[in-house]
């Protein structure tokens, strides 16, 4: 697979256990006492919907259920909340992957604001719709900053899949 | 013709239509919703999933902790050596009242025998430290380090040095979950203390209290204090709540609309005070016997006025 489908640049097989891994490293980026600043991205949306758009045969909505379910018990919140927000987030996001590796990098992340902002607004329907209070305009300031993010998250995920430039011709495989 | 009856090569394969997935999870996802909200039957589910995050999320908030620790590790002397004479202040202006208190509760007991009323419960719980504020931006609450280990249960009311702070809703193995007095449409059964008059004081979810369905031309003063009236049987009486700090009056409107602050650091990390669950108050008269009464009443009345 290349990093956009118009780059000529082959990447390794992505390795299922750092996919893994960087699910949970998010999980707990969100733990983090940070998350409690204004303009804090969802680590967990950013992270499943950036596999769900490049292996999205691997992570899907399954996964996005379970860690639904995760950050809502972390959270505090009600069941179900993040659950809902991540399945629709996983489905959308793999079934417009095909369009989205086309792009450049900086209007992929244009395609993603959407569906990001998509994620807080559900959640927050949810919860204004059973009678929580609102909680300001800031909550949804987090997706515009991981929009933002989305570039170098790209980087840093796909590290592990490039091939070095120059490679030896004399290599047997 | 022995092709035609082998199975597809694996890397067809794509499991069930996502759309069909979908479906299922968003069902699955909205029945735990509603059951968790309607019918608060699914914390063995959360308790059993907090017995995996919690670890995780203790670790995660130790940077933070560590921070504030060093931070008071190097506040210096000057200010803890400040801080010291304050409270020995504070200690010597409260000693006439409190010397005088044990002496005053046996005379208050005695009395109260005299009188033939029920004692006064005494209040006692244990010192809990607050771990972190839930991230849930919907709600006011925060975790606390203690649960079902150290025999806390739902319901129990949490104070501070001031007033009170806040009710546990949910309780895990090892830590509990408070939600706050300021908490949207939390609410805490409340006295005025100049006037006597009881009422609820309801959560508004931006820091600030409400007295809700008090009369317009109500005697409410600004800086009222408010204290639990212990008819609710989950708050000892006499803990003071709030301080009203905003009254308006609107005569197109029944209700006057009365704000008040917290006056525990209800915002505030520190220590809390989870207090023992009290004692069960006695039952309820039974309300059908009064209707019945006074249904009877009413027929005899009717009966009567045929006859006349």
């Amino acid at each position: 697979m290349q990093p956009t489908f118009s780059s000529s640049r082959i990447l390794l097989p992505v390795r299922p256990w750092f996919i893994f891994l960087s699910l949970i490293f998010a999980a707990v980026l969100n733990f983090l006492p940070t998350a409690n600043w204004p303009g804090m991205p969802d680590w967990v949306a950013l992270v499943l919907c950036f596999w769900s758009v490049r292996e999205f045969r691997r992570v899907g909505m399954g996964w996005g259920f379970m860690l639904g379910l995760l950050m809502d018990v972390a959270d505090g919140a009600v069941l179900g909340q993040h659950c809902f927000a991540y399945v629709l987030l996983a489905y959308t996001a793999s079934s417009l992957s095909r369009r989205i590796l086309w792009f450049p990098l900086a209007q992929q992340a244009l395609q993603i604001m959407p569906l990001l902002i998509g994620t807080q607004v559900v959640q927050a329907l949810m919860r204004l719709a059973v009678g929580a209070d609102f909680p300001g305009w800031g909550y949804f300031i987090g997706p515009v900053v991981a929009t933002l993010l989305w570039i170098p998250a790209t980087f840093i995920l796909l590290l592990p899949q490039y091939r070095p430039v120059d490679q030896d011709p004399n290599r047997p495989i | 013709m022995a092709g035609m009856d082998h199975a597809p090569p694996p890397f067809f394969k794509r499991g069930p239509a996502p759309l069909a997935l979908l479906t299922f999870y968003i069902a699955v996802s909205l029945a735990i919703f509603v059951f968790d909200l309607r019918f608060k039957s699914l914390d063995l589910l959360r308790q059993s999933i907090a017995l995996v995050v919690d670890p995780v999320q203790r670790v995660a908030q130790t940077p933070g902790s560590l921070v504030d620790y060093a931070s008071q590790y190097l506040q210096g002397m000057h200010s803890l050596r400040q801080e010291n004479d304050e409270l020995k202040h504070a200690k010597l202006t409260t000693a006439p009242d409190l010397q005088r208190l044990a002496h005053l509760e046996a005379e208050n007991d005695r009395l109260r025998k005299l009188l033939a009323v029920t004692e006064r419960e005494k209040a006692n719980g244990q010192v809990s430290q607050i771990l972190y504020t839930a991230r849930d931006p919907f709600s006011r609450k925060v975790i606390v380090d203690k649960g079902q280990q150290s025999g806390i249960t739902a319901g129990q009311p949490a104070i501070d040095e001031a007033g009170v702070v806040g009710q546990v809703t949910r309780v895990f193995p090892f830590s509990a979950e408070i939600t706050l007095i300021t908490d949207k449409d939390q609410v805490v059964p409340v006295q005025v203390v100049r006037t006597g008059q009881r009422s609820v004081v309801f959560g508004l979810g931006n820091g600030q209290l409400e007295l809700r369905y008090m009369p317009a031309n109500a005697d409410i003063q600004i800086g009222d204090l408010l204290v639990t009236s212990g008819l609710d049987g989950i708050y000892l009486p006499g803990f003071p709540v709030a301080k009203v700090v905003n009254i308006e009056r609107d005569s197109a409107y029944s209700f006057a609309r009365i704000f008040c602050v917290p006056i525990a650091g209800v915002e505030n990390f520190g220590e809390v005070m989870v207090l023992s669950p009290r004692q069960a108050l006695p039952e309820r008269p039974p309300e059908t016997a009064g209707r019945a009464a006074t249904s009877d009443g009413q027929r005899v009345k009717k009966k009567r006025m045929v006859k006349n």
